[in-house]
């Protein structure tokens, strides 16, 4: 149980590659992080941080109030789960488990305790005597993520991608036993993925990061419905969100030859703004209307997948007043509907799920909702 | 992990069996040859069995030479392993040191192998040498070419010299192959360096490391060139060894009949040592497997 | 662990001693070598060094042998990776036994050969050739080198394998773009014992090859004259076959040290 801080935190590898640009952040006791994004966007770097395995070039890391910037990991009760399963093949998994306690001399006897516990908590109990070679990979990830529960002093425990040389069934059933985890040990979980899929389901609050900064943070919910950034709506949902150039009216956004009504304070906002204008609304939302309803645009349907559980119909729409600057759009249908390539298809941008973005910021009319986005 | 068995893969082991093969087996037949027979003159052998390997297992001076080698070859094992595994663990990983200690390092290894033995020779005397004159200097009465033990010193010490590289860069390869991800959780989990030793490293080298003692047992036990140029095996035959005995019969006293004989005793002594090293150090690795 | 930083540069410096003796015979007369003892050259001469270079016959050498050793070198290696990869991913009829066999090749005494195979070579006419060398040598070389990458490849999970043609990989993309990156310690060193052993190797260079492909260090041993052992010219030779090797270490050594890459599989 841990409340971190990082304050001013940048970083910088030597060679000058910036990896992390500065930022400010609290992860509370107990909850869940993960952090998304991409290959390179600095999510690797910011966990070791945290861990101390990487002294950053500026700022400070707290723990619980305490300035821990100088300290090394064995001393910050952190524990940390890698990409690879580090197991220690000599020995047996109990021994495994046990290592840590026995490098802190913790008594003999509480180590039998401690390291029964946990081998029941991680469904290995009937494994502890056997030699730790040979395992299968989740299993030894299993014990990777006993080692660092094991320790009663561990406040968090972090996570970097540590499902990726799993195979599918096994990664959903480790999902599910971290969640258990999670809700019977009070420990702050910091996990790092590029898979959204585990982040969203994983954890309470998604830390969504590009390009070394933190691009927003939220539940992932608020992510998904609320991005904050073009960034987030485009990572964030399968497929991601459409993005349709526009300019703006006092009351509209034009797209095309279409008009969309949009909040007046959004359009006044956006006029004023700098940087070009999308509408973006996710495939999920957009709504088959009649013709010519206010509010829809005209689109030519491209191509159709089948997915069993839902459509996905790939559809062109004009950026231009007449039929020039073909732009494409995607919208997901329900199972079972029937279109076809070269059908017209009307669709609407429902107002409360669409957003206007200005060079990449989402424009609100509402000044706090944007209070959580960084950028 | 588990092997799939796959009887294709022969294919991929057909060019190496060929190359070897080539090599290998009809020399080997023609040293059978040799052992067997009693060559007179150009066309006359005689097929005499066993006689030239009862003859060659009876010679005293096969048993001296024998003896000295075990003892030779047992000394490099015990003191060329732990320093070429120590040096490996305390040379830089990265950078322009690492470049230049790992050619330094080599270095003794890239001498021709008489060249070795005429820089010790040199080196060694007490008149005009750098490590004579050293030693010297520093009160030993030192003089290889009369007094055996420090004959035998100073062979130990010019092969630890000329050979600690090859173990050396075999467990400096095998080390570099260890993840990060395994020293990072280490310093994590709170472990000692001699815990890192010996739970991650060491178990990581057991492969490199019975490359390595195969071949410094096979390279000693056969070790010519060096200490014949050195010593040239003297004082007396303090330091011959059995492939100087082996020379000596064949091409001393040009007794092609015994030398074949134990060529085949001296290669199936060699075999046999390396099946007990390779199955002893196999199966060690085979439990940790 | 304190201290031990300077571990390293302390053994170095003391196995770098009688390099320097080399060194220093080189640029010696032969009278001052046996003559008295001096720590340093007192009269530096370059003429081992020119008799060296003067000679055709020197350089001449120096190619042949490394022609035949970088021959070795490249077939052991070539011939030896899919043989690796064999031994360390399938089990195959006579697998052990096969293993252990390449193994003893290594072991053979050298001197036991000399005779055979100088009637082989001979027979098929690659005599005094670099290939009669080159091939020669592979016989104690490529079971090395199979022995070696086998080690290193067996360090390698399966999963990568697998992961490799799930993803719809041939076997020889995923060989020469996956795997072989990620045993290149193991190449390195490879590569660096086939040329290290063939360099220095002296006796079947010297008795498979009689004019013309004759090897450096075969001349070298050639440095007898009237008055005895040339020793200056002995050793500036010795410092002269250093050269290539420390090129070849050089090269090689980012193989070595690199290690192990996983990361974004």
């Amino acid at each position: 149980m841990a409340r971190i801080e990082l304050r001013g935190i940048s970083h910088t590898y030597a060679g000058g590659t910036p990896a992390l640009k500065p930022l400010e952040m609290v992860w509370e006791d107990g909850g869940s992080y993960a952090l998304l994004g991409p290959s390179g966007c600095g999510k690797t770097t910011l966990l070791n941080i945290i861990s101390g395995l990487l002294r950053p070039t500026v700022g400070a890391v707290l723990i619980d109030g305490k300035d821990v910037t100088r300290a090394p990991p064995e001393e910050r009760n952190i524990a940390q789960v890698f990409q690879f399963p580090v197991v220690y093949d000599t020995m047996t998994v109990f021994d495994n488990l046990a290592f840590p306690l026995r490098n802190r001399r913790v008594p003999e006897g509480e180590i039998r305790k401690r390291v029964e516990q946990i081998g029941e908590l991680l469904e290995m109990s009937h494994q502890l005597g056997r030699r730790a070679r040979g395992l299968s990979a989740d299993e030894l990830q299993k014990i990777s993520l006993g080692r660092g529960l094991v320790r009663k002093d561990v406040a968090a425990i972090l996570f970097d991608e540590p499902l990726t040389v799993i195979d599918p069934h096994a990664k959903w059933l480790l999902r599910r036993k971290l969640k258990q985890i999670h809700q019977a040990t009070p420990v702050t979980l910091v996990y790092v993925t590029h898979d959204q899929v585990e982040a969203l389901t994983l954890a309470d609050r998604v830390v969504v990061m590009n390009e070394g900064s933190v691009v927003q943070q939220g539940s992932p919910e608020d992510l998904f419905e609320r991005p904050a950034h073009t960034f987030v709506g485009h990572f964030i949902g399968s497929p991601g969100m459409n993005f349709l150039p526009c300019t703006v009216e006092e009351d509209a956004a034009v797209v095309g030859a279409h008009r969309v009504p949009l909040d007046a304070n959004v359009c006044a906002k956006a006029r004023v703004a700098k940087g070009p204008l999308v509408l973006g609304v996710r495939p999920e939302f957009l709504r088959r209307v009649e013709p010519e309803s206010r509010g829809a645009i005209r689109t030519t349907v491209s191509h159709v997948e089948e997915l069993g559980t839902h459509v996905i119909a790939s559809a062109s729409y004009s950026g231009g007043a007449d039929e020039q600057d073909p732009k494409e759009l995607k919208v997901k249908l329900p199972e079972g509907t029937k279109v076809r390539a070269g059908e017209t298809l009307w669709l609407e941008l429902p107002l409360s799920r669409t957003t206007l973005y200005a060079d990449g910021q989402a424009v609100s009319g509402d000044a706090a909702v944007r209070a959580e986005s960084h950028g | 992990m588990d092997k799939p068995i796959n009887h294709r893969a022969w294919f991929l082991v057909t060019p190496v069996v060929a190359i070897v093969a080539f090599s290998a087996v009809i020399p080997l037949m023609t040293v059978v040859n040799y052992s067997v027979q009693d060559i007179l003159g150009p066309d006359q052998r005689i097929f005499v069995g066993t006689d030239w390997f009862q003859k060659v297992l009876h010679d005293p001076e096969l048993h001296g030479a024998l003896l000295r080698q075990i003892v030779f070859s047992l000394a490099i094992l015990a003191i060329q392993l732990p320093l070429g595994v120590g040096l490996a663990l305390v040379l830089p990983r990265e950078g322009w040191r690492s470049s230049l200690s790992l050619v330094l390092v080599s270095l003794p290894l890239l001498i021709p192998w008489n060249v070795v033995g005429t820089i010790w020779q040199v080196f060694g005397r007490g008149d005009i040498g750098l490590g004579g004159v050293a030693l010297n200097a520093l009160g030993i009465d030192y003089n290889y070419t009369a007094n055996a033990l420090h004959a035998w010193l100073t062979v130990v010490v010019m092969d630890v010299w000329h050979w600690t590289p090859l173990v050396a860069l075999l467990a400096y390869a095998g080390l570099r192959a260890v993840p990060d991800a395994f020293y990072q959780a280490a310093k994590i989990d709170g472990a000692s360096r001699w815990a890192i030793f010996r739970y991650i490293e060491l178990p990581k080298l057991s492969g490199v490391l019975t490359i390595a003692v195969l071949l410094r047992f096979m390279d000693s036990f056969t070790i010519y060139t060096e200490p014949f140029v050195l010593t040239g095996g003297g004082p007396g035959n303090s330091t011959t060894f059995l492939s100087q005995y082996l020379a000596t019969i064949a091409v001393g006293r040009f007794d092609l009949g015994p030398a074949a004989a134990f060529s085949l005793v001296y290669f199936l002594v060699i075999l046999l040592f390396s099946y007990i090293f390779y199955t002893a150090m196999n199966s060690k690795g085979e439990a940790g497997k | 662990m304190k201290g031990s930083r300077f571990l390293a540069p302390l053994y170095l410096f003391a196995s770098f001693v009688p390099i320097y003796w080399l060194v220093c015979m080189s640029f010696k007369t032969n009278e001052e070598i046996l003559g008295k003892f001096t720590f340093f050259p007192t009269s530096p001469t370059l003429d081992n060094y020119s008799t060296i270079f003067t000679d055709s016959s020197w350089s001449q050498s120096y190619l042949n042998s490394i022609t035949y050793v970088t021959i070795n070198t490249v077939l052991s290696v070539l011939v030896a990776l899919p043989a690796a990869y064999a031994f360390s991913r399938y089990r195959f009829l006579g697998d052990k036994h096969l293993f252990f066999w390449l193994l003893t090749n290594r072991m053979s005494p050298p001197a036991v050969f000399l005779l055979p195979f100088f009637q082989l070579y001979s027979s098929i006419g690659l005599f005094d050739t670099p290939w009669a060398v080159a091939l020669a040598h592979t016989l104690f070389t490529v079971p090395l080198a199979v022995w070696i990458l086998e080690g290193f490849m067996s360090g390698i999970p399966r999963e990568i394998d697998e992961t490799a043609y799930l993803d719809g990989y041939s076997f020889a993309r995923f060989f020469v773009r996956i795997f072989l990156p990620l045993v290149r310690s193991g190449v390195g060193v490879t590569a660096f014992f086939c040329f290290m052993f063939s360099w220095v190797e002296l006796l079947l260079a010297r008795t498979l090859t009689s004019v013309d492909a004759k090897p450096i260090a075969v001349t070298m041993t050639r440095t007898v004259s009237a008055a005895g052992m040339d020793w200056g010219v002995l050793a500036a030779a010795g410092v002269l076959t250093l050269i290539p090797g420390a090129i070849v270490i050089g090269f090689v050594r980012n193989y070595i040290a690199k290690g192990f890459a996983l990361g974004r599989v």
